[in-house]
């Protein structure tokens, strides 16, 4: 069963309705509090980094099946102007606008699968996975 | 306005109205439906008919008091726009089909009264729309400064010690006037110790946390101490998870407990009275 549904990012209170729907799905799911607010704050990095670099994009969340695992997955996309060092950015404390720079590393932590994918110019996507245990 | 129409309207109005109805429960959906009664959509359109027969008699400052009227009302409803507009359309239409069942119109005067008819007809919709959202700007302007109100309040609880209840998301907008009313409240109360309560805070991020820890700093630099409460449990461990370093700022889980540290940094504290 295939199941997503989107938000586009164009505004900052977009970023509160990407949040919205991942609780929901996440709830429906079967998430615990914990795996829930981990799922949320994950979306709230995603969709701010889109917010933030490429201005515009959107965030879909899908529920994945895979075996007898369930489990959510987060899809961010965008057309902005993509990352030149990948490995870079997954480093702690590195910001190119004056934030903490726990963004991505730290979606990498809150989440079980990462997967990101981005080409310089193009735009970036990235898939984040976690399987409710 | 022609006067074969605006006769062939008044004339026929309460018949126009009935098909009218019917046509447009037809369109309205479901939502529609269960929102509004029988007896409500009766007396709501009636006055929709009204209108447009007020706007035909080329009365036009009372057509648009009648219309903002409707429009503040329709909002509250909950009716889109979509179907008053759609409404307004198919009234055109009925009208338009019924003269020619009379036989008013022929094929020479066909065209002048397709040009008569848009006439009158493209003002009012473009008036409706314009109303509409004029309406609906006010009620979001109105609650925007609703919103900003509660976005940053900060309550001087006892001497010395003063608390910031954040509640709901917090924005860049929100997170700017957090760090000013901080500190012009700092200085205004002479606080020494200043709480900020994330209790109510669903979701703390990367941003999120900057903020409060430039906050937390700021307040340092005026001379006080910022203490930070009402961590959930699970906000606890997405912090860990994001590995943000909140070392520098005291931390409580709950706002009483952040209250009896704070005391106790201005060296006093609560005792009971002995009877």
């Amino acid at each position: 069963m295939e199941f997503q549904s989107c938000v586009k990012i164009i505004n900052e209170w977009d970023i509160v309705a990407a949040r919205q729907l991942g609780r929901n799905v996440a709830k429906e799911l079967g998430f615990g509090s914990v795996d829930q607010a981990r799922i949320t704050t994950a979306i709230s990095e995603l969709a701010r980094n889109i917010y933030l670099y490429a201005g515009q994009g959107k965030v879909c969340i899908e529920k994945v099946y895979e075996g007898n695992k369930a489990g959510l997955k987060i899809i961010a996309t965008d057309e902005g102007p993509g990352i030149q060092d990948i490995r870079k950015v997954m480093e702690d404390g590195y910001t190119t606008s004056g934030g903490l720079g726990a963004g991505l590393p730290g979606v990498k932590r809150l989440m079980d699968e990462f997967d990101i994918d981005s080409v310089p110019g193009k735009g970036t996507d990235i898939k984040a996975t976690k399987w409710l245990r | 306005m022609d006067n074969l129409v605006y006769n062939y309207i008044k004339e026929n109005q309460a018949e126009i109205l009935v098909k009218w109805m019917d046509r447009m429960k037809e369109k309205a959906d479901e939502r529609l439906i269960k929102q509004v009664s029988d007896h409500m959509f009766t007396r709501t359109s009636n006055e929709f008919i009204d209108m447009i027969v007020t706007n035909v008699e080329r009365n036009h400052d009372e057509f648009i008091a009648k219309l903002s009227d409707f429009a503040e009302k329709v909002v509250r409803l909950g009716w889109p726009l979509t179907f008053v507009s759609e409404g307004l359309r198919e009234f055109n239409w009925l009208v338009f089909e019924g003269m020619k069942e009379d036989g008013l119109i022929t094929p020479e005067n066909q065209m002048d009264i397709v040009y008569d008819f848009d006439k009158w007809s493209t003002p009012m919709s473009n008036e409706i729309v314009h109303i509409y959202s004029q309406t609906w700007e006010r009620t979001v302007s109105l609650q925007k400064i609703a919103l900003q109100e509660l976005s940053a309040p900060l309550i001087p609880v006892l001497e010395k010690i003063t608390v910031m209840p954040l509640v709901g998301t917090i924005d860049t907008e929100r997170a700017k006037q957090i760090m000013e009313n901080l500190l012009t409240g700092v200085v205004k109360h002479r606080s020494e110790v200043v709480l900020i309560d994330i209790t109510g805070v669903p979701v703390v991020d990367t941003m999120v946390a900057h903020h409060i820890i430039q906050a937390a700093e700021a307040v340092r630099l005026v001379g006080a101490k910022c203490m930070l409460c009402g961590i959930r449990p699970e906000i606890a461990q997405t912090i860990v998870n994001l590995g943000i370093n909140l070392n520098e700022i005291i931390t409580k889980n709950s706002l009483r407990k952040g209250i009896e540290a704070a005391l106790e940094i201005t060296n006093r504290k609560i005792v009971e009275v002995e009877e």
